[in-house]
């Protein structure tokens, strides 16, 4: 009996971190067929955004500095949603539809974003910060200019140049003044730690079994996050535009819905779910520019499992994927067959962290065998329809 | 006696406004291509208010491409589409929508895993102002759709997403109604539903109708004036009421 407990609950708490990165996977790939090889990566900026919360907190003080979670939440999902929302507009929205195009772009973006937190200080961060409105603003400005179209070219390949021609000598140049001060990577490649809160130090204890608290505020996490994505796209106008485009794109434009701002609204919120994913791990492990990589052929399974297109499957698959992982790493599967040594020889064989993980893919690929299309796989009418 | 339609020129009537207000759809020179081959080949029409007109043609004429130009969907067309005296060919289809112009595409394309509610609702968005409630005069035209509200979409019967797919374009009331093969793969009694129900948002609410269609009684008693497409021009048109009912049919049947 404690076993079977012992099992569904470490089983449910490796599932809920799944579930939780896979979260905003399911949006993105399931809803939209989008692959986003980045979706690691922004749970990394989520995770090292946190980082810099609980490093702004520290310094306010008791009451404060274990509250730090909350804001790191909020702050997480701004970030890693606007870093989405740049992602869809600036490379995803060309590629709709080609979905190798996608696969490689993202995966560039993706080694973009892993260096970028490996090199970002003060002189790289102005030099972007300094280049974006340079360029930026300079289109805006010009694009009001009635004879735009016909110098959009030449004027983009000027300002271009000249923005980059500015921004890198502006950060030479401050580099060279204030030298260490600023040219000091604010994380560099080491992996960070981030402290979890002291009241979720602890745990409870139920019976045999220890429940830490870590472990539950994750599970309450993504409780919260599912019940609110459920919320918003069943009862909430934007989201019965999100269904609706992701269901008949062509359709949705003819019926009036401003199917470009939905996609990026969709992406936006995929991607924020993904930094709230990231401060859900980083209070398991400490934080590096890898941190993504642990994950995304992890995300990507439970979503392939779960049916694409289907919450509710992503759902059941994390659980499933969670508890199987554990109960066969744990061993716990040759305590059930004491007197069979072959199996028991077996089970034991496959009773490693790792050595599960290949357990569990080989179980996956013969599932998907049998069942190629998910869990929970479109029936019906509605598939032709 | 008939007045003898003219084959080879296509002008020997013209769609003439009965009220002396301008059209509130004219095509000029619209052509058409699907990559390198040209589909509608410099076709103009014009819709006035309140008019019931029909496109008639056999399959792969060019009928539907023409549509879904007009709706914005297909972006190698050149030549000048006005809606309301004003040229909207630079606007995409959710634009269209939103200043009037409602359609029920070729195999209606209802939203399958929306309930019929929702699929109402989304129907709305080409009515941003307006209040989010679905009019009743939806559940008049379309008795049937008010005992499924609750159902999804994709489990209605062909002439019941038909039936959806007309509403949910009405919904946002518009001034133009694009529809593409209404009576296809429909039951005759409701083929008979649909049709009543086209005749009175025309008469009653003065709703323009564009009908595309390949069934000659239906286009006869619903359209006002009929244009005959064929390789992707025109080829006649005239009122309904003086159509030459033999030479239509010879071009419609294959």
């Amino acid at each position: 009996m404690t076993l079977l407990l012992d099992s569904l609950f470490n089983g449910i708490s490796i599932g809920t971190v799944l579930l939780i990165a896979a979260l905003g996977l399911a949006i993105v790939f399931g809803l939209m067929g989008v692959i986003n090889m980045a979706h690691g990566e922004l749970m990394m900026l989520g995770a090292y955004t946190t980082f810099v919360v609980q490093n702004a907190f520290r310094p306010l003080g008791d009451p404060w500095r274990d509250l730090y979670i909350f804001p790191a939440l909020v702050a997480a999902f701004a970030v890693t949603a606007l870093v989405g929302l740049a992602l869809e507009r600036g490379v995803i929205r060309f590629l709709y539809g080609r979905p190798l195009e996608t696969l490689l772009a993202t995966w560039g973006v993706s080694l973009i974003l892993q260096q970028f937190v490996r090199s970002v200080n003060w002189v790289l961060a102005l030099r972007l910060g300094a280049f974006a409105v340079l360029f930026f603003g300079g289109w805006w400005l010009l694009s009001r200019r009635a004879d735009w179209p016909r110098l959009k070219g030449w004027v983009l390949t000027l300002l271009l140049l000249l923005s980059t021609a500015i921004a890198a000598v502006g950060g030479r140049v401050l580099a060279q003044t204030y030298a260490l001060a600023v040219t000091q990577p604010w994380f560099g490649a080491q992996n960070k730690d981030v402290t979890a809160p002291r009241w979720l130090g602890g745990g409870i204890p139920v019976g045999n079994l220890f429940l830490p608290n870590t472990r539950l505020f994750i599970i309450a996490l993504t409780i919260l996050c599912i019940l609110g994505l459920y919320f918003f796209l069943q009862r909430t106008r934007w989201g019965l535009r999100i269904r609706a485009v992701t269901q008949n794109r062509a359709m949705s434009a003819c019926v009036g819905i401003p199917t470009q701002k939905v996609d990026a609204l969709t992406f936006a919120i995929g991607s924020g779910l993904a930094g709230v994913a990231g401060v859900a791990v980083s209070l398991l492990g400490s934080v590096g520019p890898n941190t993504g990589q642990n994950y995304i052929v992890d995300t990507f399974m439970v979503v392939v499992v779960g049916g694409v297109g289907k919450l509710l499957g992503s759902i059941v698959a994390a659980l499933g994927i969670g508890i199987a992982n554990f109960v066969i790493g744990s061993g716990t599967l040759a305590l059930i067959f004491p007197n069979v040594p072959i199996l028991t020889d077996t089970l034991n064989f496959f009773a490693t962290t790792s050595m599960a993980k290949v357990m569990v893919f080989a179980l996956i690929v013969a599932f998907l065998q049998v069942r190629p299309r998910g869990l929970f796989p479109e029936k019906g009418r509605t598939v032709d329809a | 006696m008939r007045r003898p339609m003219n084959t080879e020129n296509a002008t020997a009537t013209q769609n003439l406004s009965r009220d002396g207000s301008g059209p509130l759809l004219e095509v000029s020179d619209l052509r058409v291509y699907y990559g390198q081959s040209l589909i509608v080949k410099d076709l103009s029409f014009k819709i006035f208010p309140g008019q019931a007109v029909c496109l008639l043609g056999r399959n792969g004429m060019g009928k539907t491409t023409t549509l879904k130009a007009l709706m914005g969907l297909l972006k190698d067309c050149t030549g000048k589409i006005a809606f309301e005296g004003r040229p909207i060919n630079h606007y995409p289809p959710n634009w269209r929508a939103r200043a009037g112009i409602g359609y029920v595409p070729q195999g209606r394309e209802i939203f399958p895993r929306l309930t019929v509610e929702e699929n109402l609702l989304v129907g709305l968005e080409a009515a941003p102002n307006k209040e989010r409630i679905i009019p009743e005069f939806i559940y008049d035209l379309f008795p049937i759709l008010r005992s499924f509200l609750k159902r999804l979409g994709g489990d209605l019967s062909g002439g019941q997403q038909q039936q959806l797919a007309i509403a949910r374009a009405l919904v946002a009331e518009p001034k133009l109604l694009l529809l593409d093969e209404p009576t296809e793969g429909i039951q005759p009694s409701i083929i008979i539903e649909i049709e009543e129900a086209i005749t009175r948002i025309q008469k009653e609410r003065g709703v323009s109708v564009l009908l595309v269609e390949q069934y000659f009684e239906f286009a006869q008693s619903l359209a006002d004036y009929f244009y005959l497409m064929e390789n992707g021009s025109l080829i006649m048109e005239g009122p309904t009421d003086q159509m030459d009912e033999e030479k239509v049919r010879a071009h419609l049947s294959i």
